[in-house]
């Protein structure tokens, strides 16, 4: 199977379901002439032509809702936000527009729409560059919220992204975009809203999703070496949320930790630890913790930032304390 | 590519003038809107009607001069006072009036409400509550009317409110870039909600905004629906030609107040009976002695006017409220059958 990067599997996503369906579009800042601020879509310009691969002004709002109403009247566009900071400026079109549209219209209009772009912090980006949003978009009923830790996943998630008749929040990640994967070539879909067991365990389930993955990958290699055997689940969806691979793996092991990026408060983890508790409470042997970014705006400087973000060391302490051995 | 695009729209009347039978078939329009608004306007203070409820009372004659501008294929979205424009659009008053009653049988189910009517089969695609909000989404629907070559346009409505927001401006950006087959038209009724046009922008034509993206514009007054039919046709012609966007200022009034809880304090004395003096549906009937029509023709109309408003108001009453079975039903739309 070949390996690619990911920005490369999110193209060869994009590419393909362009190349199967003339209504699909792309749209954003810097997507054609300048090839993508990432280079996630290097050379579709040349490919499709400015009407299918089209440059916008930095009017977020205005092109998050002219991607809506596309949406509404035949088309599938996919929305590229250069970052999902900037898709603030358009929280009203996506949360407002796109997200009600379907119950409001009583099915008369749908909106097969995909906004996607980098998540999160990458590097001493500051305050403004480093927001997580799954939470402030998984809110929402009539959103569906994707954020894929792999290249392969990637590719699988996004075709049905763009497939799906509702609009969906597909979430990168800039350090991401050069991490390497096996891509399965030409067709290649994974259903929304099914999770992945990344590592399989038997003590405790690590529940993330997205770059967070990773850290906990590390976080289990660290916990194997002490006898601590760590299952990594990722959700890859959090809306619509897999709740039977989630309880299917408490009740395997008993024990587990939400690990994500962005803040502890009111993010998803809070509500995956409550749906654990009403649902699974005794399948637990401990109490549900969670390891997120620290409760700050992001600070700039490296030796703080490293400190607010997620850490193997962090995560492994978790994992230590619901087994009892911190 | 098209042809460099003519600097204005036609000036003048681009379209036939309009006879008796043909102006007193969109006197009877408006006087089906009006009629249907005051027994809304009752039945919200019977309670049978809740929540907002924003009236169009005085402005008919730009949403029925703007239908018969069109052709059934355009589409339009609008804000959240748009009875009008969804019975002059062709949505039925049964299923106007059943949705305000939040009934099974209404336009959206009883889901919508009084801002959120949608009927697909007459491509009238939302009244949207967000003031502004809705204005790129009108860009968006000429998009795909452009790119699948339907030779429609989009009609983007919203209030003088709604030309202060940011997204109003994004849109006209895009729109204009994008050369879109839309025409937007801003009704400035005087008042966004209680504030006074002069009040809340230092520039009271609206209109003029379209400047700042090179766009075509145009501010004409509209209680005389002939006129409305005749710029607005102007524009509707402009757009579906390919030459890009039309921004129209069409000048109106409301009667009532922002919404039924609103008593329209703010108003100076003596405005609203000012402005009476123009109600479009006085007018037209006007016209109409003028062209010859009798009073017994008038009073057949408004016989059969009266008639189909009591009737969408006895379907409305005498629907079945939605069927709690079906509340998760359009959270998600479900995987066509390919």
């Amino acid at each position: 199977m070949p390996v690619i990067q990911m920005r490369e599997a999110i193209r060869q996503a994009m590419a393909e379901e362009m190349r199967r369906d003339p209504t699909v579009f792309l749209m954003g800042e810097e997507v054609a002439y300048y090839d993508g601020a990432y280079k996630v879509s290097q050379g579709m310009l040349d490919e499709f032509g400015p009407d299918r691969v089209v440059d916008t002004p930095i009017a977020e709002n205005g092109f998050a809702g002219l991607g809506v109403g596309a949406a509404m009247a035949g088309m599938r566009p996919i929305i590229e936000f250069m970052t999902f900071n900037f898709s603030l400026v358009a929280y009203d079109q996506v949360v407002n527009s796109a997200a009600k549209i379907y119950q409001m219209s009583a099915g008369q209009y749908r909106v097969p729409i995909v906004f996607r772009g980098p998540n999160g912090y990458a590097e001493n980006l500051g305050a403004q560059h480093s927001t997580s949003v799954e939470s402030i978009y998984a809110h929402f009923p009539g959103l569906k919220v994707v954020c894929p830790s792999t290249p392969g996943d990637a590719k699988g998630l996004l075709k049905s992204a763009i497939r799906d008749d509702n609009p969906v929040i597909f979430l990168e990640s800039e350090l991401m975009y050069a991490m390497k994967g096996e891509v399965p070539e030409g067709e290649h879909t994974i259903p929304l809203g099914k999770a992945d067991t990344k590592r399989e365990g038997t003590d405790l389930t690590l529940v993330t999703w997205g770059k967070a993955t990773h850290a906990c990958l590390r976080a289990a290699d660290e916990l194997a070496k002490e006898g601590i055997s760590a299952e990594v689940l990722d959700l890859r969806s959090l809306r619509p949320l897999d709740h039977d691979a989630i309880f299917g793996s408490v009740a395997k092991t008993h024990r587990a930790v939400v690990v994500h990026e962005g803040h502890a408060f009111a993010g998803v983890g809070a509500e995956i630890s409550a749906r654990i508790m009403e649902s699974a409470f005794d399948l637990l042997d401990a109490p549900v913790l969670r390891v997120t970014q620290r409760d700050v705006p992001q600070p700039y400087a490296t030796n703080l930032e490293k400190l607010v973000i997620l850490d193997t060391p962090r995560i492994a302490e978790a994992a230590r304390r619901v087994m009892g051995r911190s | 590519m098209t042809a460099t695009p003519p600097p204005s729209l036609e000036p003048g009347d681009p379209r036939p003038p309009l006879g008796a039978a043909d102006l007193a078939a969109l006197w009877e329009q408006m006087l089906v809107i009006r009629r249907v608004e005051e027994l809304a306007a009752k039945a919200y203070t019977e309670r049978k009607i809740l929540g907002f409820c924003h009236l169009y009372i005085g402005q008919e004659s730009v949403a029925v001069g703007a239908a018969a501008a069109c052709e059934p294929r355009d589409r339009w979205v609008t804000a959240y006072r748009e009875h009008g424009q969804a019975l002059a659009k062709g949505v039925s008053p049964r299923a106007v009036m059943a949705e305000l009653f939040g009934k099974a049988t209404g336009s959206s189910k009883g889901l919508g409400g009084s801002m959120h009517i949608f009927d697909s089969g007459v491509h009238f695609m939302g009244g949207y509550g967000i003031v502004g909000g809705q204005v790129p989404l009108g860009a968006g629907v000429a998009w795909s009317l452009k790119q699948l070559g339907t030779g429609a346009v989009c009609l983007t409505w919203f209030g003088d409110g709604a030309a202060n927001q940011g997204a109003f401006f994004e849109a006209l950006c895009l729109a204009q870039l994008y050369k879109l087959p839309v025409v937007f038209i801003c009704e400035n009724n005087a008042y966004a909600m209680g504030t006074a046009i002069e009040r809340a922008s230092a520039l009271t034509d609206m209109s003029q905004r379209g400047l700042g993206v090179g766009m075509v514009r145009e501010q004409f007054v509209g209680f005389d629906v002939e006129v409305v039919r005749q710029r607005v046709g102007a524009a509707v012609d402009f757009a579906r030609a390919g030459h890009g966007p039309v921004l129209l200022e069409i000048v109106t009034y409301r009667h009532k107040g922002h919404s039924m809880s609103d008593p329209a304090k703010y108003r100076p004395a003596g405005e609203l009976e000012e402005k009476k003096k123009s109600d479009p549906v006085l007018l037209t009937e006007s016209r109409l002695r003028d062209m010859g029509m009798d009073d017994a023709a008038l009073e057949a109309i408004r016989e059969r006017v009266e008639l189909v408003a009591k009737d969408a108001y006895d379907f409305a009453e005498t629907s079945p409220v939605p069927d709690p079975a079906h509340l998760y039903d359009y959270t998600y739309a479900p995987a066509r059958s390919e």
